[in-house]
């Protein structure tokens, strides 16, 4: 998408700014590399114990291993679905709760205090919880992923539906238009952005839920080998975990910030 | 001979919060007739607003009535902000009165977006509200209201948002818009000469609770434009004459 330049002046400030955008684009990766490598360097030249810390090289040894015996797609794989689950659930039934207390703005008013306390509760808490009412198996981890990004969710689209209500609503009220239709011309379309920004915080709350859950009960997945390597002091297969859930997460992430480039378009 | 279009009758209005009572209106008796151009000035928080939200049946009187020559008489109101939807292109933020009274039709869109084009803004149809400047938006404000068709015109200071120079141009256009499609209407404004330079005749409110003070007749013919009323040797004659009466 280049812009046409229109003077002299004008190319030579695109020139500038997409110079500056290269800068920084090269000095991201630079930070990246001189992590690595001084990690790398620092467990070689025995700076410190790479048993304790790992190092790249050990890390990515181990990722390879789990390639070659098959289990990585398997841990990866449990772990993404669990997450995707957690995510599209919480979101999905988020946005149908706030639109739910917006329809009814006595039932919100009724449980606005539970919905702050829920909001500010630790849900990691409830853990234990869950595992004796759901059992140990995926479906808890799961439930633990809703929960985290429900409320959240709710009140972030809430808030979005709310502010977007406010003055047009007698804008609406001039033209004759009925409850449904002002939410389906002015709320919904005026809240998207909030609920876009609600997936965002809600696609990082998820990963939060489903690790969780794993490191509780689980036989497979990222956060079971997080824990696992823990327990076993295999440092280098904790650090590999680590490092495929960054990836995965910046993936999931920038899947969603693509999404509300196409949306805000 | 004119006919009345609708006639308050001892109205009066009074909001209440949880710290008390405010008598926005009291025993209001008016008449606004069909074809004209009344202007209604009072102070700020007089119950000006109050009044076309009466006539607009978005608030019942507490008491009196307001009466209409015709049961359907169609009204279109244009708030103080002009209310545009940013998501909505221009051409879909006209529409949107049409579009929830169900009266979208290929004639009634043709004719919303003639009136587009026919005042200036068909170029923008596909822009967004946030493209356009103060003065755009308020006339697309008025389109939005315009393209419902109704037989009284309801404005609640249009133009206090604008700066000096658009005001005088877009209430020079406003004007030209409303005589062009034989429309009345009703604009309140806190603006002397604005309501000299716009109406027929200008009900004068008190302070709150608001009664009629005084309805004075505005002699220019109609084929002026504000502006050139603006330049009339009795324009300062009636600015005076409002300016007293607006003194407590
Ligand atoms: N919804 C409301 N609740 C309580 N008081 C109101 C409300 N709307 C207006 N008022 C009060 O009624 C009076 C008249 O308001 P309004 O008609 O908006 O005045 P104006 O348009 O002349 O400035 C003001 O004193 C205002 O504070
Ligand atoms: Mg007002």
């Amino acid at each position: 998408m280049k812009r046409q330049a229109v003077s002299n002046a004008h190319a030579a400030y695109l020139r500038r700014i997409r110079r500056d955008a290269r800068t920084v684009r090269l000095l991201r990766i630079a930070l990246l590399l001189g992590f690595l490598l001084l990690w790398e360097l620092g467990a070689d030249l025995r700076w410190f114990d790479p048993f304790i810390l790992s190092s790249p090289s050990r890390a990515f040894g181990t990722i390879a291993r789990l390639y070659r015996d098959g289990s990585l797609w398997l841990h990866i794989g449990t772990t993404l679905l669990e997450t995707v689950l957690g995510f599209l659930l919480g979101t999905v039934l988020g946005a149908l709760l706030a639109v739910l207390l917006w329809w009814m703005p006595r039932l919100n008013r009724i449980l606005d205090p539970y919905l702050v306390v829920l909001n500010a509760l630790p849900k990691i808490a409830l853990g234990p919880v869950l595992i004796v009412w759901i059992g140990a198996g995926m479906a808890s981890i799961v439930v633990m992923g809703v929960l985290v990004s429900l409320i959240v969710t709710t009140v972030t689209v809430l808030n979005g539906f709310l502010a977007a209500t406010d003055e047009k609503q007698l804008l609406m009220r001039t033209l004759g238009a009925t409850k449904l239709q002002t939410f389906c011309k002015v709320v919904l379309p005026g809240g998207v952005p909030d609920l876009i920004s609600a997936l965002k915080i809600s696609v990082g709350m998820s990963w939060v839920g489903v690790i969780v859950g794993e490191y509780l009960v689980s036989k497979a997945g990222l956060g079971y080998l997080i824990v696992y390597g823990g327990q076993v002091f295999k440092l280098d297969l904790v650090m590999a975990s680590v490092i495929i859930l960054c990836v995965l997460a910046a993936l999931m992430y920038y899947a969603v910030a693509f999404l509300e480039k196409k949306v805000r378009r | 001979m004119q006919s009345e279009l609708l006639t308050f009758s001892d109205v009066s209005l009074s909001y209440y919060t949880v710290e008390g009572e405010t008598t926005a209106i009291q025993n209001l008796n008016m008449t606004v007739n069909d074809g004209e151009f009344l202007a209604i000035v009072g102070p700020s928080g007089c119950g000006k607003t109050t009044v076309l939200s009466l006539i607009m049946g978005l608030l019942k009187p507490s008491k009196g009535s307001i009466r209409f020559s015709a049961p359907d008489l169609r009204l279109g109101y244009m708030l103080q902000r002009d209310h545009l939807l940013d998501h909505r292109t221009v051409e879909k933020n006209v529409l949107l009165g049409l579009e929830v009274q169900h009266r979208l039709t290929e004639e009634s869109r043709a004719r919303a977006i003639g009136l587009l084009d026919r005042y200036g803004l068909g170029s923008f149809r596909t822009y967004k509200p946030a493209q356009l400047s103060g003065g755009m938006r308020q006339k697309v404000a008025l389109i939005r209201t315009l393209a419902l068709e109704p037989d009284l015109l309801l404005l609640d200071e249009p133009f206090s948002a604008l700066d000096y120079q658009t005001r005088l141009n877009l209430s020079d256009e406003v004007y030209r818009i409303i005589r062009g499609e034989h429309k009345s209407a009703i604009l309140v404004t806190h603006d002397i000469s604005e309501a000299v330079s716009m109406a027929d005749r200008v009900a004068v409110f008190s302070a709150r609770p608001a009664r009629l003070k005084e309805m004075i007749n505005i002699g220019f013919p109609a084929v002026l434009s504000p502006l050139e009323r603006r330049k009339q040797p009795d324009f300062h004659d009636y600015f005076d004459r409002i300016w007293k009466e607006l003194q407590p």
